[in-house]
Parts: C-alpha cells; structure tokens; sequence
C-alpha cells in the first residue's frame, strides 16, 4: 500500500512542486498519474523510492515511512520496487543480459538462478533470445522493455514508471501499456505517469491527475 | 558459496575487467608504482646486506677486560665466576699475562720486550656479549669498569656501533623516503580512482536506483587499487631483482680485493611479501580516500 499525506515539495528559491498531496494507493491497483509538463508527476514518483523528499508530510509504503528513512535503509527500500524511469537508464557497454542481471547482482543472488531469472524476465517482455545484444543495437521501445525487464526481475510488489512510453511511438507505446496492464493482472501494484491518458483507457486504471502541484 | 563472498569475487572480476580494459593506463601506474616503490625497497635491502656484511667481517664484538698488574689468582679467579654467572656474557677466555707475552713476542717485539726487567702486561678476559645490540655493549663495558681489580674495558669492535648508528641512521632516511613516495602513490591512485568514478558515474547512479549499497559500490574501486598497488609491487620486486643481478659481480669483485666472500642477497619472502603488501596497501588507501570523497561528492 502507497500513502502520500499531505506531502509538500520546496525546491530552493520557493519553487513549490507538490503542495500538499495525498492519496492512498491500494495492493494490487493499476494507477496512471497525469498532468501537465511540470505538474509535479516525476517529484512525486520520486518520492517513493526516496531520490526525493518531502520538505513536509509524510510517504509511507507498506506501513513504512519512508520520508524519514536513514540514508542506509534506502537501497533496502529500492530492492523491494521496480523502478522504470523517462530515460530507459540502460547501461549501454553492457549487453541486455547484464542489465537485467544488474539488480540480481546487486541483491547477491546465486548466479544460476539468477540467469534463469533474468531469461524470465526477457521472455515476459518479449526479448527471449535477445540477452547477448547491446541495447545501442535496439530499438527505443526495445530498450525500453529491457528496462521494464530490469525492473520486474527481482519480482517487486510495487512497480513505478515514469513517463515509460514519452519517447516511442504509438504502437510501441501502447505494447509498453499493455506489458504493465498484464503484471497488474499478474498481482503487482503499478503506479504509472503518462502525458498520454488514452493509452491505457482500455485497462479501467484509477486516475490521479496532477495540476501545480496538488491534486484536481 | 556465501552472499559476501561472491559480492567480493565480482569486485575483484571487475576490478580485473577494469585492469584489462586499459592496459596501457594499467601498465604505466603499474611503472609508476614499482619505480617509485623501489627505491626505498633498494635502499632498505642495501642497507640490509651492508650489516650483514658487517657483521661477517668483525664476528662478534668483543670486550677485554684487562686488571690491575698485582691481581692474584684468587682475584683472577673471582673474576671468573663473576663472568660465568652473567646472563649477558655468551663466552670468555682468559688471556694470561705470560700469553699475552707471548702473543707479543710472536707478534715480532721480542727484542723490545727482551730488555725489560719484569712482564709489564696485566691479566686479561676476553668477553663474548649474547646478542648484537650495541647498546648492550656500551651497558656492559660500563658494569666491568665497576668490578674490583679491573684497571681498563676495552670494546673491540668501537667502529662496528659508528656502523650500526650509521645503519639506523640510513634505514631512518629510506623510512622516509618510503613515506614520502607512499604518500605519492596515494596521490596517483586518487586520482586514477577519481578519474574511473567520473566515467562510470552512469553506472553508479543506476545502481543505486536500483538499491546498491555504499559497499557495493566502493568494492569493486577498492580493489582496483588495491590490484593496481599490488601490480606496482611485483613491478618494484622485479626491479629490485634486476638492480642486485646487475651489481652483483663488480660487489663480489670488490669484497674480494678486501679479501672478504660477499654476495648480495636479493629480498627474501618474508621482505618480498612486505613490499608486496605495503604496495597493495597504499593503492588501497588510495581508493579508500578517493572513493569516500568522490562518492559522497555523488551523493550530494
């Protein structure tokens, strides 16, 4: 469960990009945030894997308030979300299987398990057989699922994306929807931001929508 | 295998990876290192075959004691007894005054002591010392010159303590010489860390999004410069080698014209292992300050 109460975000100069908000999202719902550009959508996603902090109010995951959590306790945090954001964030001198073992390694898992999870995760993304490639190599929408695949490889009950489909054209873009449609079916809360309502219209997600800062 | 086992194996594949990746980069901070390194470690081992050839050629320093000209055997005998119940003294022999005249009319002053009317030479102990400490030497020349019917200490081998000061004197200069180009290495794997965090700073902050630990991501920079460190140590032990092969015949030339067997010795395991180790440790400390400093640069 995903609570924001009253959260209020400063940035210096008195630049207000969440002016108290909150909202309660339950285990297993399929949430698109949208907004205008600047809204605050990528401040307040942030907030949940703790890149950003409220200056006031409080985020809480699973009963964890994780505003007040020590610098120590984040990756913690983070192993437990998956975590797609704009810029795929791919490590591009990596081949794709490197980038969706890069979570794995960090978690120290066995490296034979691992490697059967990291083919799970492509084949779910429909990347079977494209583990050896280099993301350079692939298309936008492509890179784009190898980082879903990073995402979800270490099976989060949480998955957080950030303008996931901004880059890709319609048919991609909406591939990209329909892959988060089908892990919300499989359990996993998903809380997705989006300039591009339409795109997952079809799923019945609930609708946050974001204007300077607060809730409309 | 265990969870930090396997975290420390990776670290040292992609410290290694890293390695190879630049084998140039790897090769010249590996010179580095090693040049800067055998210096100290040359002169450390220079010094090192100096005493022992020092110690080959005076044995072990002696102290004679000479007494007074109307000692008796009784007090002769009592001397005696004082030297076989200390601690401090590994052997001794006494030097009668007849021997002792004898030795110097053998030695070619026979007519000179021909013409004297009585034996002017005392009675005399040669003391062996246990251990090679010159500060022995000097306590115990000092507690003889105490004992009733002792007229005069004399220690043998005086030069051999200018020696062992002059040693100290050098090992203290090769220590600083050593810390001094330490702290330079430190310097040189600062920076390369440095330079290896800003082209991988991509990598760093993708790992931490996806929940890295501080740990996680200072290992792998930890041991590279540790392995880069270690690589300077094996380039300086080789140089070290290499410098006592070449000086090791005009040294052997050279003893024997003073009519002394020496041979250089290079550095044994336990001295190998101590180069190896201080290299690996600097390149250590290096990292260890550069990826603190940068990382939590990162942070910010």
């Amino acid at each position: 469960m995903i609570i924001f109460d009253e959260v209020v975000k400063k940035y210096p100069g008195d630049y207000v990009a969440l002016a108290g908000v909150s909202f309660e999202i339950r285990h297993g719902e399929l949430v698109v945030l949208s907004g205008h550009s600047g809204a605050g959508k990528s401040t307040l996603l942030k907030m949940i894997p703790a890149i950003e902090r409220p200056t006031s109010g409080a985020v809480r995951i699973n009963g964890q308030d994780v505003s007040r959590l020590r610098a120590g306790a984040i990756p913690y945090l983070r192993r437990n979300l998956g975590l797609v954001l704009q810029e795929s964030r791919l490590l591009f001198d990596r081949s794709v299987f490197d980038n969706v073992m890069l979570p794995l390694v960090i978690t120290g898992h066995p490296p034979r398990d691992a490697a059967k999870r990291v083919a799970a995760a492509l084949e779910r993304v429909g990347l079977k057989g494209r583990d050896r490639e280099i993301p350079a190599g692939l298309s936008g929408g492509e890179q784009q699922r190898v980082a879903i695949a990073r995402a979800i490889v270490n099976r989060p009950s949480i998955l957080i994306a950030d303008e996931p489909t901004a880059h890709l054209d319609v048919a991609y873009a909406r591939e990209i929807a329909a892959l988060f449609k089908s892990f919300n079916e499989a359990g996993v809360t998903v809380l997705i931001s989006t300039h591009d309502e339409s795109l997952f219209a079809g799923y019945s997600p609930r609708r946050l929508v974001l204007g300077s800062g607060i809730l409309i | 295998m265990s969870g930090w086992l396997y975290l420390h194996l990776r670290a040292i594949a992609q410290a290694l990876v890293r390695l190879a990746r630049h084998p140039l980069g790897t090769l010249l901070s590996a010179l580095v290192v090693g040049i800067a390194l055998s210096l100290p470690a040359a002169g450390y081992l220079l010094l090192d075959n100096i005493g022992s050839l020092a110690r080959g050629v005076s044995g072990t320093p002696e102290i004679s004691l000479f007494l007074v000209q109307e000692a008796t055997d009784a007090d002769i005998a009592a001397i005696e007894k004082r030297l076989g119940g200390d601690d401090m003294v590994a052997s001794f022999r006494h030097v009668s005054r007849d021997e002792a005249l004898r030795q110097l009319e053998k030695g070619g002053l026979g007519d000179v002591l021909g013409g004297l009317a009585s034996n002017p030479l005392p009675d005399a102990f040669v003391v062996n010392v246990r251990g090679d400490d010159p500060g022995n030497y000097e306590s115990m020349q000092a507690r003889f010159r105490e004992w009733d019917k002792v007229e005069h200490v004399q220690l043998d081998s005086a030069w051999v303590q200018r020696l062992h000061a002059l040693l100290g004197l050098g090992k203290s200069a090769v220590l600083l010489l050593a810390g001094l180009l330490g702290f330079a290495l430190v310097i040189v794997t600062f920076n390369t860390i440095r330079l290896h965090i800003l082209t991988q700073r991509h990598e760093i902050d993708v790992s931490r999004l996806l929940g890295a630990t501080d740990p996680f991501i200072r290992r792998p920079f930890y041991w590279f410069g540790s392995l880069q460190g270690l690589l300077g140590g094996l380039v300086a032990l080789g140089t070290v080698w290499l410098t006592i092969e070449a000086l090791s015949a005009p040294v052997e030339s050279l003893a024997v014209t003073y009519g002394a067997v020496f041979a250089l010795s290079g550095p044994d395991l336990k001295q190998s292992a101590a180069i190896l180790g201080f290299a690996a440790f600097l390149g250590w400390l290096g990292s260890a300050i550069s990826v603190r400093r940068h990382l939590a640069e990162r942070m910010r």
